[in-house]
């Protein structure tokens, strides 16, 4: 049995690298990422789980880390923002100008990221049910929802990374 | 940021949990089972909820079920929302449970973290009460099996160290005709101002409700008027709506008098839509 009864040091699989985190058993994913291994990508919006702007991937599906133990993540993939290096809907999200403030596009792409590998055939109504789970005050939402289309289409491709 | 400390305990068996809880609580530590966690840390966060220690009990194999045994379907405790409606086997616990929060927030609340919680909604309880299903407890005195209509009365009883391993919905109700309807006041996703689901079997509806009052529910003397013959349609609508009026929900969703308006349109539908199911 896992026990944890004080700060303790653990080791997370996060963008496919081990790191070492010292952390409390009541500290928040969220927190961890971005104060411990300096991944800003996932931001702090409501912390109540409504806004989807901290949201990562977990074992490839998304999970909105302000509600997450970092403890919980032990022995699971975690996939941030910065750990995705140049896949299809980051360059959609660019050519199809779906950001503006930008605080609330790691959540959106990490979430049709995640929609794209788990259903590479998403109807408009399971697009919308995804998207449903993040809050943009920026936009209308529709240039978000083209780039996903665009995506699913197979308009965009993974580009290579640069040396 | 959760502002205390607490423990984190993560058992890999059911005695495990159970005599870690029990250790825990003898020494103090106000200890709290742990699934999806969601609403967990939302109130501690917010200074509702204090606890000196966690079960977590997603690594209990158990808990984590999803398959076939004995005509019936067992779904663990501790499987997400997501993988039950990914897994496509039991449509109207598809649907309960895809319109319970977000998408992104079902890839982590937990069957029996929905059905156990605080939040008095408790949607993913309608088809189990609706199936007569059985409710697996785990507790000091062991591991029991008991149906769900007499262990849920406006919540799931339980006592101090019991946690649900998992629940057993009979394999001949998953597909027949069933109906699910969510009325919310302003967005999709949000609390129900009325939850109504049912089933059509051997030529009768049964119906539960969540948000018409601060708990879910299903009554026997409802589904007999809801079946009676000799009353039309809206009767039977507005008789039902009689019986259920008292203790109606009034909150800033929606006053009593809504939520009845509501329940009635919805039931006649209902009826109107299931008549040739």
């Amino acid at each position: 049995m896992l026990i944890l009864d004080k700060k303790s040091v653990i080791n997370l699989n996060v963008n496919d690298e081990e790191r070492e985190v010292a952390v409390r058993p009541s500290d928040i994913l969220l927190t961890t990422l971005r104060e411990q291994l300096g991944l800003t990508g996932a931001k702090p919006g409501c912390l109540n789980g409504d806004c989807g702007a901290c949201t990562v991937l977990l074992d490839g599906w998304p999970i909105k880390s302000c509600l997450m133990l970092t403890v919980e993540a032990i022995g699971k993939k975690i996939t941030t923002v910065e750990g995705l290096k140049n896949a299809p809907i980051q360059k959609a999200f660019v050519e199809e100008f779906a950001y503006q403030c930008g605080y609330c596009t790691s959540g959106f792409i990490i979430v049709c990221h995640a929609l794209k590998n788990i259903h590479p055939d998403a109807t408009d109504i399971v697009i919308d049910d995804w998207l449903q789970s993040n809050i943009c005050r920026c936009t209308s939402y529709e240039e978000i929802g083209k780039a996903v289309k665009a995506v699913l289409a197979g308009q965009y491709k993974s580009s290579p990374t640069p040396v | 940021m959760i502002p205390f400390d607490f423990e984190y305990y993560q058992p890999s068996t059911v005695a495990e949990a159970i005599d870690a809880f029990t250790m825990l609580d003898e020494k103090g530590k106000d200890p709290v089972y742990y699934g999806g966690g969601s609403e967990l840390i939302s109130m501690a966060r917010l200074g509702n909820r204090n606890f000196g220690a966690v079960v977590d009990i997603k690594e209990i194999p158990e808990c984590k079920v999803l398959g076939y045994a004995n005509d019936n379907l067992h779904l663990g405790s501790a499987l997400t929302l997501s993988e039950i409606i990914e897994s496509k086997q039991f449509p109207l616990m598809e649907k309960s449970a895809g319109r319970i929060a977000d998408h992104t927030m079902q890839c982590k609340i937990t069957l029996g973290g929905n059905i156990a919680g605080t939040i008095i909604y408790r949607e993913a309880v309608l088809p189990l009460l609706l199936t007569d299903s059985k409710i697996t407890i785990a507790s000091r005195r062991g591991v029991n099996d008991y149906w769900i209509r007499h262990l849920f009365h406006k919540r799931l009883n339980l006592q101090k160290g019991d946690f649900i391993v998992k629940v057993s919905i009979p394999q001949n109700l998953l597909q027949i005709p069933y109906f699910h309807i969510k009325k919310t006041t302003n967005e999709k996703i949000d609390y129900p101002l009325l939850t109504t689901a049912g089933l059509k079997t051997e030529g009768k509806l049964k119906i539960a409700f969540s948000g018409l009052k601060a708990y879910p529910f299903r009554d026997d003397d409802v589904e007999k008027v809801l079946n009676d013959e000799h009353l039309d349609f809206q009767e039977r609508a507005q008789k039902i709506a009689i019986a259920l009026s008292h203790d109606i929900l009034n909150d800033l969703w929606g006053s009593a008098a809504y939520r009845k308006f509501v329940l009635v349109n919805t039931i006649e539908n209902i009826l109107q839509t299931m008549k040739d199911a």
